[in-house]
């Protein structure tokens, strides 16, 4: 299944500058191993050496934290939008 | 002298600390933009050398960058103070400039068309004391700013942030009061305003901001989805300096203020104890970063005090960690009247935790019920007409001294960060007339209030 992922400015040297990029795999675990299969090492920067999503990292499935749906094992059906996006931001 | 202090900074050169592969790709900055940015002046920062990571220490540039390229921590600006002395300070204006050394902002910065915000009135609240039976109780009341808030502090330094990078759009995403004081700073300082907020906001705070600007924007969702929507543009879009976002580093510094003068006003000494609302967090992490400055530069005396975050109930994931006695926070899906402390996902929320814990502090929340009572207990102690965010203050307050946690014979301060007039539906259907009667004697003293 075909999915679009935002990458966030931080990431752009692993995608050559590109923000948005397709990935495949039906859920957020298996999007970031292909991921990882274009871009060596990207997913590393996104989940810690338990692989676990690191503290400071925001993913959403759609415009949903995937923190509130299934964490790595959310769903991605075919089209669905995923941003990486870092949590720092606000307040 | 030369005092350095970045909170547990270790390196402030972009050189050399990691592999290079990720230079100019910080957050807030395409790799295009970055090659062709304008320079940035000598001394546009004052004292400040650089960016340091808050959890990792990687250095990075001066920029409209606020994540770590590393590890995504949080950037915090480091700093080379010179020796400043009170007099200096006194010296200064009756703002938030009068620390502009202490700020990352140019020695030049009165200059610059901007709201003058701070060194508002630290009020001693006795009567409110003796109704929490606390022998001294101040209000640091920050709803005498430019537009009634604490955040005129933080957009000021961000302002200048943004001058200093020439962005050409202030913008930001907003539970209410932000977004009032960026519309208005930015009106005045003759930059273009974008200005995002939940779509559910108090109407007061939707007008207070559109008034200033033509582009309030209401998004269908919370604040953390605006907040997700901002960082996604701010990724997106050359230019736009989002406050709490791409410059959020140089924008948190301005919450420092708050206590230095508090400090500053209560004769350059430390109170014992603060209560501070949590929303962010970002706030009560930087009255703390203020006191420990203060006294690495002397001019405080070191001393022991506590510091407490208040929260209400309906999105409370930074007390509910306290409580549970774990580092991680959990988020929340808000759900309370407190609408300006309605932050789900709070950036911050850690490092409340810490601070809250090694000054011997807490964290506590109340009902938004509790938050009502606490902006009628402090307008009818002290003649102080705070919002919600205050109400939960002095709630949290007082359910602090009610369940033993706070020492009522210690000096305490508590932050009013914002107006009731921005929030009167909160307490519309609390008070009101308590009579309506004809224009008679008669009927006047039929009420029983004579």
């Amino acid at each position: 299944m075909s999915v679009s992922v935002r990458i966030p400015t931080i990431l752009r040297t692993y995608t050559g500058g590109e923000s948005q990029v397709t990935a495949s795999g039906g859920t957020l675990a298996e999007v970031l191993e292909d991921l990882d299969a274009s871009y060596a090492g990207i997913r590393a920067r996104i989940l810690d050496d338990n692989g676990a999503l690191r503290r400071f990292v925001n993913v959403y499935v759609g415009n949903e934290d995937v923190r509130f749906l299934e964490n790595l094992e959310t769903p991605t059906p075919e089209g669905t939008q995923i941003s990486v996006i870092p949590a720092v931001a606000g307040g | 002298m030369s005092t350095v202090i970045a909170e547990q900074a270790h390196a402030t050169s972009h050189d050399g600390s990691h592999d290079g592969s990720h230079d100019g790709s910080h957050d807030g900055s395409s790799t295009a933009a970055h090659d062709e940015k304008p320079g940035i002046r000598a001394g546009a920062f004052g004292n400040a050398t650089g960016l340091a990571c808050r959890e990792c220490g990687h250095g990075v540039e001066l920029g409209p960058f606020y994540a770590c390229p590393e590890c995504f921590g949080p950037l915090e600006i480091a700093y080379d103070f010179p020796a400043i002395t009170r007099e200096e300070i006194e010296a200064g204006p009756a703002n938030i400039w009068r620390y502009k050394a202490l700020l990352p902002v140019p020695t030049d910065i009165e200059q610059s068309p901007n709201m003058e915000p701070g060194f508002t009135r630290l009020l001693r609240a006795n009567n409110l004391g003796r109704e929490l039976g606390i022998d001294t109780l101040w209000v640091k009341d920050d709803s005498t700013n430019p537009t009634n808030s604490f955040k005129d502090r933080v957009v000021a330094c961000a302002l200048s942030a943004a001058r200093e990078f020439h962005s050409k759009v202030f913008a930001c995403p907003s539970t209410g009061n932000l977004a009032n004081a960026v519309a208005a700073a930015g009106a005045r300082a003759g930059i273009k305003t974008v200005v995002f907020i939940p779509s559910n906001l108090e109407q007061p705070k939707q007008v207070n901001s559109a008034v200033f600007t033509e582009s309030l924007v209401a998004v269908n969702g919370n604040y953390d989805d605006v907040n997700k929507l901002a960082s996604e543009i701010a990724g997106e879009e050359d230019g736009w300096a989002f406050v709490n976002v791409n410059v959020r580093p140089y924008y948190a510094e301005g919450s420092k203020t708050l206590g230095y003068e508090i400090a500053e006003q209560l004769g350059w000494r430390l109170p014992d104890q603060v209560v501070i609302p949590v929303a962010s967090g970002s706030q009560l992490t930087k009255v703390h970063k203020a006191f420990q400055e203060l006294v690495t530069l002397g001019l405080v005396e070191d001393k022991p005090y506590k510091i407490y975050g208040a929260q209400a109930t309906g999105c409370s994931p930074v007390s509910v960690a306290y409580k549970a006695g774990v580092d991680a926070i959990r988020p929340v899906k808000p759900d309370t009247i407190a609408k300006s402390l309605a932050i789900g996902n709070p950036a911050d929320g850690i490092y409340v935790l810490d601070i809250c814990r090694e000054t011997g502090g807490a964290v506590e929340d109340i009902t938004d019920d509790e938050v009502r009572e606490g902006i009628v207990l402090l307008a009818r102690t002290e003649g102080i007409f705070t919002e919600t965010a205050g109400g939960t203050t002095v709630g949290v307050l007082k359910k602090l001294v009610e369940t033993g946690q706070l020492d009522t014979t210690l000096e305490t301060v508590v932050i009013n960060t914002g107006h009731g007039l921005k929030t009167l539906d909160a307490v519309a259907g609390s008070v009101g007339p308590a009579a309506t009667i004809d224009p008679s004697y008669a009927a006047f003293v039929a009420t029983g209030l004579a």
